[in-house]
């Protein structure tokens, strides 16, 4: 048998309405978007609080924090993913139990276990960032919060967290790909996201190859486009006199 | 939740782990003797050699693991066709088995080649003006230090392959969890099974990470 390759196929119709199949690659673009920017926002919120947590000089509160950042890395994501898909929605009350099985559209349902799920476990690796900017600052920054009358809270708002985050920017910014490319875990949960598309397409015209590569490309154009974005930023937002810390 | 159910399962379980250590330590394997020639080719002195390794490992980097093994799994029998010009049936084993070693490459090549820089320049010189060959120079001189030097953060990457071989579930090979999950639903005991899977995996690369950190303290110079 040979191959027919065809770079058309992506304008051809679907034979559903008038849409052709590049359609579905933009549709899918734009929920393996979606997906990621919220787990994202979610990992940020929730790593950043893990991280402080982890330096705070209090024992049981540094120890609640490294527990969750084992937990959450040492559990494959695609196991995290069933768990919080299959499992959790059981677990809930009778009236959240309903309103997540039978109210919510199924690709509702998806998108939220997948952020939850993408937003927890990428947070374990955020707050490892977190801590080791924080941990890169001088101690003298603490200490002079300290001496000047600064409760812990401010010293953290004021004075660390500021100049820390700007310290880890470059490993963020991987941690954030990372994020879009673990999003195509949820094509295993049903969300038509880009690679439940591409293999969607692959099933329907049997041009696998032109789908696959239309999809890495879009992954490989994504990943360059943010990379430069964050690099844009990190130059901006860079502490004075930290330069050999910040990556460059 | 009952999980005496799981005790009768423990061999057919047993099996699966034995196929996601096998995919991991192939994997393992592979990877790396891929990954040190990328090294090579992307620290050698021809431009064209460079670029080549290095646009490789930023492809592979950039795109999904998810992707490649669905891809592979599609398109390793064509390509075996259109190599050996009549049809080779491949398994989905070999599939995903190809597709890790080419993925995980780009990610162990990134760490040799840092393992190979951090080797003084001395060693190099040394090894040229005793009249070595730059293969002889390689392997008796800098790639047994280099490895030495980097154990730690190839285990490292080994354990995260370990938990990466639970996607090649998308093809339906039955490794640990694929054999969890399926005989959960044969039993109708899902999510129990699900726990105890979530559970072998957190045990094992809990206690891996462990050992890797005491390795990289008594490594540590």
């Amino acid at each position: 048998m040979n191959y027919n390759w065809d770079w058309g196929v992506f304008f051809k119709s679907t034979g559903i309405g008038d849409e052709i199949y590049l359609d579905w690659f933009v549709t899918g673009l734009g929920w393996t978007i979606a997906v990621s920017l919220a787990a994202w926002i979610v990992a940020l919120a929730l790593g950043s609080l893990l991280g402080v947590m982890r330096t705070v000089p209090n024992r049981w509160v540094s120890g609640f924090a490294t527990a969750y950042v084992e937990l959450f890395r040492n559990v494959p994501l695609l196991v995290q993913l069933f768990l919080w898909y299959f499992l959790v929605p059981d677990l809930l009350p009778e009236p959240l139990e309903m309103w997540f099985k039978q109210d919510l559209s199924p690709a509702t349902s998806a998108y939220l276990s997948v952020i939850v799920c993408l937003g927890l476990f990428t947070a374990a690796r955020v707050c490892e960032q977190v801590r080791t900017g924080i941990q890169a600052l001088p101690k003298g920054q603490a200490a002079a919060a300290y001496a000047l009358g600064f409760r812990l809270p401010q010293i953290y708002g004021n004075v660390l967290l500021p100049q820390a985050y700007r310290i880890i920017i470059p490993p963020l910014t991987s941690e954030f790909l990372n994020v879009f490319k673990n999003s195509s875990v949820a094509s295993l949960i049903g969300l038509m996201e880009l690679l439940a598309q591409t293999k969607q397409t692959a099933e329907f015209t049997a041009n696998l190859f032109e789908a696959f590569t239309l999809a890495t490309l879009i992954y490989f154009t994504l990943n360059m486009t943010l990379m430069l974005i964050m690099r844009a930023i990190e130059k901006k937002v860079r502490v004075p006199g930290m330069i050999s810390l910040g990556g460059k | 939740m009952d999980f005496s159910a799981i005790v009768p399962a423990l061999p057919g379980l047993a099996e699966g782990m034995l196929m996601t250590l096998k995919l991991m330590v192939m994997g393992v394997l592979g990877g790396v003797v891929l990954g040190t020639l990328l090294a090579m080719m992307r620290l050698s002195h021809n431009p064209l050699l460079a670029k080549l390794a290095g646009f490789y490992v930023n492809y592979f980097r950039s795109i999904p693991l998810l992707l490649v093994i669905t891809w592979f799994y599609f398109a390793v029998p064509f390509i075996l066709r259109a190599i050996t010009g009549e049809d080779t049936p491949v398994g989905a084993f070999t599939s995903c088995l190809v597709a890790f070693v080419m993925f995980e490459a780009a990610y162990y090549c990134e760490i040799v080649r840092a393992g190979i820089q951090s080797i003084s320049r001395g060693q190099m010189s040394a090894a040229q003006a005793l009249g070595m060959s730059y293969g002889q120079m390689m392997r008796l001189v800098i790639l047994p230090q280099a490895f030495r030097k980097m154990t730690p953060l190839l285990l490292q990457q080994s354990i995260i392959l370990f938990q990466d071989t639970s996607l090649v579930y998308t093809v339906g090979l039955m490794d640990f969890l694929n054999s969890a999950r399926s005989r959960g639903d044969i039993i109708g005991q899902p999510h129990e099974f699900l726990i105890f899977a979530g559970l072998v995996y957190f045990l094992v690369s809990f206690s891996a990470s462990l050992l890797v950190k005491q390795l990289q303290k008594r490594l540590a110079v």
